[in-house]
């Protein structure tokens, strides 16, 4: 199974998420940014999902507890660039995603990153 | 009601789900649906099939094309699982506390312009979604 | 409803003098409204003699019930050419017209192929006549609602236009909302909003709501979705042009702005945002 890579920069972990992605590969990302954040001592996780056509309630359930693990952590993370039509649609749908902060891509996501940390 | 063109996917396994997104996509963005409402199918047919296959046990998603007078794109999730005994709490069960128990009826209604949900218990479910143009 | 026999004369009328119905036809149509500024005749010939084929197979397995799905290829060509007709400029009737003109003809040769058996003509005229009206109304219905989607497409780029969203500094943008907000605009409105703050990279965005009348629930709510998107997608949202009598309605309709920001004028939204974003205007001291 392909797995999607996380790159690592400094104090940050970076991942960019551009496959459609089936369920099982959204788990082990949980958990392989789970593993590397408490390996490395990342402060901050950005995702980037401006590739991402469609956030159902799986993967918008998996930002959620990638945000939560990550604070127990002690690492802040970030979520950036997510599409107008998929905004409108979580809102729609009723996901909130309420625990992850967001912003509108990589530059100000890692702004916001370093301000927090 | 003219069903214009009609094709069956399989779901039984996780892969199937992508299969499911990356299909309806093409269709209803072949029928000329704006992206928010392309968005707005694809994301309530990811949520069904999920459905038909973790709660349903495996099923199928057959998509039929409408048109004459009115374009549309009709889903229905079939599957012959054990049932849903409470539509009404299931329709109402929605994400508020993200505990995974929602099976995502109640948001995916919104998502859609029809919704129709048959099920009987021990014998299975059917869920026909259909967004109009 | 009485029982109707199952057309027998009509396909295999249309299997013998196919050629002769439809220059026949054709004919009939040429004598009202034809619209030769809009259609070619080569055009409406094949037009009419796919349509005469596929009449013809429909009718050979499911007789004049229209309903039944065998028809499904001709409802679907009625539906294009009167879809086409409505985008072309045709009017209702002359779009009909397409159908009607052939009772005449097909008439003719029912009443040759039954001379002698009037009471088997009259069925069978009974059958056709039902038949051809069904699909003339067929086509005033999808005439209609193609009429209805065009001019719903040309509000909605109308609505477009009028709903600029402007940009009022490095990372602000602005959307001014004159009018009332039903659930179409709102749709529409959103959608704008939400692609000029991805477009202009805006982390503050200024929904000005001094030009709608009245604030209910319905629009409050509208806003709410508006804002909880711009949200998730990482920007903030301000919502101006308050005024009292709104303020008031939003208490007393109970409706939650959650923690959303709200400003009486435009010009206080945008002091906020520029402070957000950590902009600060410093004033040039003349020297000397």
């Amino acid at each position: 199974m392909e797995k999607i890579p996380i790159l690592r920069m400094g104090n940050y972990l970076l991942v960019t998420i551009q496959v459609d992605m089936h369920d099982r590969l959204a788990m082990a990302l949980q958990e392989d940014l789970t593993r590397m954040i408490s390996d490395t001592e990342a402060r901050g996780v950005l995702i980037d999902i401006s590739s991402l056509e469609i956030v159902d309630s799986f993967i918008g359930r998996m930002l959620g507890n990638i945000a939560a693990m990550s604070r127990v952590l002690d690492a802040e993370t970030v979520v950036v660039g997510m599409q107008p039509a998929v905004a409108i649609t979580l809102v729609e749908l009723g996901l909130s995603l309420a625990g992850v902060r967001t912003a509108l891509n990589v530059d100000a996501g890692m702004e916001l990153l370093k301000a927090a940390v | 009601m003219a069903i214009v063109s009609s094709e069956n996917l399989p779901i039984r396994a996780e892969i199937d789900i992508v299969t499911v997104r990356r299909r309806v996509r093409e269709i209803a963005a072949g029928l000329g649906f704006t992206l928010v409402d392309q968005t707005k199918m694809v994301t309530a047919a990811s949520e069904l099939a999920r459905n038909t296959m973790i709660y349903g046990g495996g099923g199928s998603m057959r998509a039929e094309a409408l048109n004459g007078p009115r374009t549309g794109l009709r889903l229905i999730f079939e599957d012959k699982g054990p049932g849903i005994p409470d539509i009404d709490l299931a329709l109402r069960d929605g994400f508020t506390t993200g505990s995974g128990l929602g099976l995502g009826l109640g948001g995916s209604k919104r998502l859609v312009s029809e919704f129709q949900v048959l099920s009987r218990v021990g014998e299975g479910t059917t869920v026909t979604i259909t967004r109009w143009k | 409803m009485s029982t109707l026999p199952q057309s027998l004369a009509i396909p295999g009328i249309l299997a013998r003098d196919e050629q002769m119905i439809l220059s026949d036809w054709l004919k009939e149509m040429s004598t009202g409204a034809r619209r030769a500024d809009l259609i070619k005749d080569n055009e409406l010939r094949a037009q009419c003699a796919q349509f005469l084929k596929l009449v013809r197979q429909a009718a050979q397995t499911a007789g004049s019930n229209f309903k039944a799905s065998v028809w499904d290829p001709v409802r679907e060509m009625l539906g294009d050419v009167s879809r086409n007709r409505a985008l072309q400029g045709f009017t209702p009737s002359e779009t009909a017209t397409f159908v009607f003109s052939l009772k005449r003809p097909l008439f003719n040769r029912i009443q040759e192929e039954y001379k002698g058996q009037p009471h088997a003509m009259a069925a069978e005229i009974w059958a056709a006549t039902e038949l051809l009206d069904e699909m003339g109304l067929y086509t005033t219905e999808v005439f209609q609602k193609s009429k209805e989607e065009l001019v719903r497409r040309q509000q909605e780029e109308l609505l477009e236009l009028s709903t600029p969203v402007v940009k009022l500094w490095d990372g602000v943008v602005a959307l001014p909302l004159i009018g009332t907000l039903d659930s179409a605009r709102t749709q529409v409105v959103m959608e704008s909003l939400l692609q000029a703050i991805v477009q202009t990279n805006s982390r503050v965005a200024i929904i000005d709501i001094t030009g709608v009348p009245t604030v209910d629930t319905v629009v409050a709510q509208h806003l709410l979705k508006t804002v909880t998107a711009a949200r998730l997608m990482g920007a903030d949202c301000i919502i101006s042009g308050v005024r009292p009598q709104i303020a008031q309605t939003i208490v007393h309709l109970g409706i939650n702005l959650l923690d959303v920001t709200t400003k009486a004028t435009l010009a206080a939204a945008f002091n906020v945002a520029l402070q957000r974003l950590g902009v600060q205007f410093v004033k040039d001291v003349p020297k000397g």
